[in-house]
């Protein structure tokens, strides 16, 4: 089932009559049978644009389109979706077959058929031995597993996930997106995740949407938004360590740090630009420029190095070997991975 | 409501720490400093001491008392004597008096109709206030006005709305002229010539409508402490407005229900200010030559032996009238927690 958003603007109105525009004219197509991850930083109306597509909130304008369907003032139960909020919101006093057959009693689905669906999606998501406990026993993952099956035991058309694993713990939150990844693949149902960090929408999507105050940044692939950002916002965003932004120019091909540190070449026109550096896209050259290597952290394989251009500090990333006992390292960053941001607009040059 | 608990649990702490060292300083001060080193059953007994102290003497021992007396046989409340004991002499005399029965039958109505209904409308009522956005407050000042009106003036207002009768077509209360309006003949709904069941039915109006307020309130505070989600949740699972009412907002609020359930019925049984305002202090209708209606509760008819203290022996007759009604009161209470455990969703 492919989703496509037309325009969607969804504009709230508090009591005082100030308006904030959650949703500014986002248009997108969600391909049929993928995962793919809305990203955006808190307030950026990520959810909002979920719960319209869930049906829960009206769009203020625009459209949305389920295939061929304009389901935008559809009542969400006959949207065919399955949506699992970011605190399950399980119903506390129903078992876990209740809660998981709720969506079936809905449907006039004979019992013994209904029961056979939620042993089948109690399997499918590995909580089939936890069918008659109370939701309130059971562990954030599970509480998890059980809100998916609710969503989908109905067999809807599209899955919604609003912030999956952000109630779970590091080590649950890594096994649980394998898990969805896992159920996505097997019932190769489109779905559309919402989450804020970037990682994770990054190891799990197919295709990633980032908003934000409601505007699409850009959506592509996750690693080819890494690589190729359209502007400022989407570089910073994506990548931990974060990318590194600094100011400079642009003299006769040269691309020039304020401190007149020239770390590479370009054909974008002369001017002054923002460049951004990926922490990895630095390399130990004998060619670079000198680095002090008193401020530095071991993580194992690679080793960060903070140092100063300017009044600004940087953050490099290199191979620990060609750190280890030297005072000083010379620099150089790697080809073609100088990124050139316009200092008014912030859209990508090169 | 969480934050609150969490927030008047440290405020609480910080307190009775301010308290436990301004008792120490205080004991410091006086030399008893002894005190502190006493066991601390002691010291929590000693500080509950007040409140022991009016609970005994108003409460403990006039339940202890009645129970006794209930046992005296010829006791005179005046000089305080006594003939003897007699183990259930007062307990028969009281059950096999028909006007005690017919108020145990009137007060069973009360509780078993008047309840139930009033919790199923407060519980609607709840709903649609909690449903609706323009004037909110309003609705809920309205509903909360019975709670804080006294029971003796809503009793005779209710009395003034049922009066009137046949015979005198110019003075007719609100009830008759809606009646008269659709074209009947008036009723005498408490008056003299009126029916046990026209009476009854005034009285379980007053009962449900007296007992709205309080049941509104708390089941509107408690509709609005569920978590919006769940209604989100069930409204993409498919269910109706009507099953989300079913399913998800009665079963979340069920302990609410069932508090409510137990107080009123504890309540109910014990009713008797209402029966004085709306039908006279005598709980007996005149309806024709010799024949009458009986109106009296439980209550109504332990304080009328109350009232006989010429007679000996009508204070331990009473008192055993109160114990019946306190084992009734008990034994229904005691039902309900039995159920309430299979139907409660804590």
């Amino acid at each position: 089932m492919e989703i496509r958003l037309e325009n969607l603007t969804k504009v709230f109105t508090d009591k005082t009559g100030k308006q904030t525009r959650a949703v500014d004219d986002l248009t997108v197509t969600i391909p049929s049978g993928k995962l793919v991850g809305l990203l955006g930083p808190s307030g950026c109306g990520k959810s909002t644009t979920l719960f319209m597509i869930a049906g829960l909130h009206q769009p203020t304008d625009g459209k949305i389109y389920f295939g061929e369907d304009d389901v935008t003032r559809l009542a969400p139960e006959k949207r065919g979706i399955g949506l699992v909020f970011q605190n399950y919101a399980l119903y506390p006093h129903m078992t876990i077959r209740q809660n998981i057959m709720f969506p079936l009693e809905n449907l006039n689905i004979k019992k013994k058929e209904a029961d056979e669906l939620v042993y089948e999606m109690a399997k499918l998501v590995g909580i089939e031995d936890q069918l008659d406990k109370k939701p309130s026993q059971l562990s954030g993952g599970q509480q998890q597993r059980v809100a998916i099956a609710r969503a989908l035991v109905k067999k809807p058309r599209v899955l919604l996930l609003d912030e999956p694993l952000s109630n779970l713990d590091a080590r649950l939150r890594l096994q649980t997106r394998e898990e969805i990844k896992r159920i996505q693949r097997e019932t190769g149902i489109t779905t559309i995740f919402v989450t804020h960090d970037q990682e994770e929408a990054m190891s799990i999507s197919d295709q990633m949407v980032v908003l934000n105050f409601g505007v699409k940044q850009q959506m592509d692939a996750p690693q080819d938004m890494y690589n190729k950002p359209d502007n400022l916002f989407v570089a910073k965003f994506l990548g931990n360590p974060p990318i590194n932004v600094i100011e400079g120019e642009v003299k006769k091909g040269k691309v020039q740090l304020l401190d007149g540190t020239v770390i590479g070449e370009t054909k974008v026109a002369d001017g002054s630009y923002i460049f951004g550096l990926r922490p990895e896209d630095f390399k130990v050259d004998d060619n670079g420029f000198n680095v002090d290597t008193t401020d530095i952290d071991h993580t194992g394989r690679d080793t960060m190095i903070r140092f100063m251009i300017g009044e600004k500090q940087l953050r490099a990333l290199v191979d620990s070997e060609s750190v280890e006992g030297k005072k000083t390292i010379k620099l150089a960053v790697k080809k073609n991975k100088i990124h050139i941001f316009d200092q008014e607009t912030g859209n990508i040059l090169s | 409501m969480k934050e609150f608990i969490r927030e008047l649990r440290w405020t609480l702490r910080s307190k009775s720490h301010y308290i436990g060292v301004r008792i120490n300083d205080f004991l410091e001060r006086n030399h008893l400093r002894f005190f502190a080193h006493l066991p601390g059953w002691f010291k929590a007994i000693f500080f509950l001491l007040p409140a022991i102290v009016i609970l005994g003497v108003f409460t403990f021992y006039p339940i202890f008392n009645s129970f006794l007396v209930s046992f005296y046989s010829g006791y005179n409340i005046v000089t305080g004597e006594f003939d003897g004991y007699t183990l259930i002499g007062n307990y028969v005399t009281v059950l096999s008096e028909s006007g005690f029965r017919q108020a145990v039958l009137n007060t069973a109505l009360i509780v078993f109709v008047s309840v139930p209904i009033s919790i199923i409308v407060a519980l609607f009522i709840a709903v649609a206030m909690n449903s609706i956005k323009p004037l909110k407050g309003f609705f809920q000042n309205m509903f909360f006005l019975p709670y804080v009106t006294n029971s003796i003036a809503i009793g005779l207002v209710f009395a003034f709305m049922f009066k009137g009768n046949t015979n005198d077509l110019f003075n007719l209360g609100l009830a008759n002229q809606i009646v008269t309006w659709f074209g009947g003949t008036p009723v005498p709904w408490v008056g003299v010539g009126a029916t046990y069941w026209s009476a009854m039915t005034v009285i379980l109006i007053h009962g449900v409508w007296a007992g709205l307020a309080f049941k509104i309130i708390v089941f509107l505070s408690s509709i609005q402490g569920i978590d919006k989600q769940y209604y989100q949740a069930a409204q993409i699972d498919g269910a109706s407005r009507n099953k989300q009412f079913r399913r998800i907002t009665v079963p979340l609020i069920s302990p609410m229900i069932f508090y409510i359930l137990v107080t009123s019925i504890i309540g109910a049984f014990k009713t008797y200010s209402s029966i004085v305002a709306i039908i006279n202090t005598s709980g007996i209708i005149t309806t024709g030559a010799n024949g009458q209606v009986n109106l009296k509760t439980i209550v109504f008819f332990i304080y009328e032996y109350l009232q006989e203290t010429g007679r000996n022996g009508a204070l331990s007759e009473a008192a055993a009238a109160a114990i019946l009604l306190f084992l009734i009161i008990m034994v229904f209470t005691v039902i309900q927690l039995q159920v309430g455990k299979r139907r409660v969703h804590y």
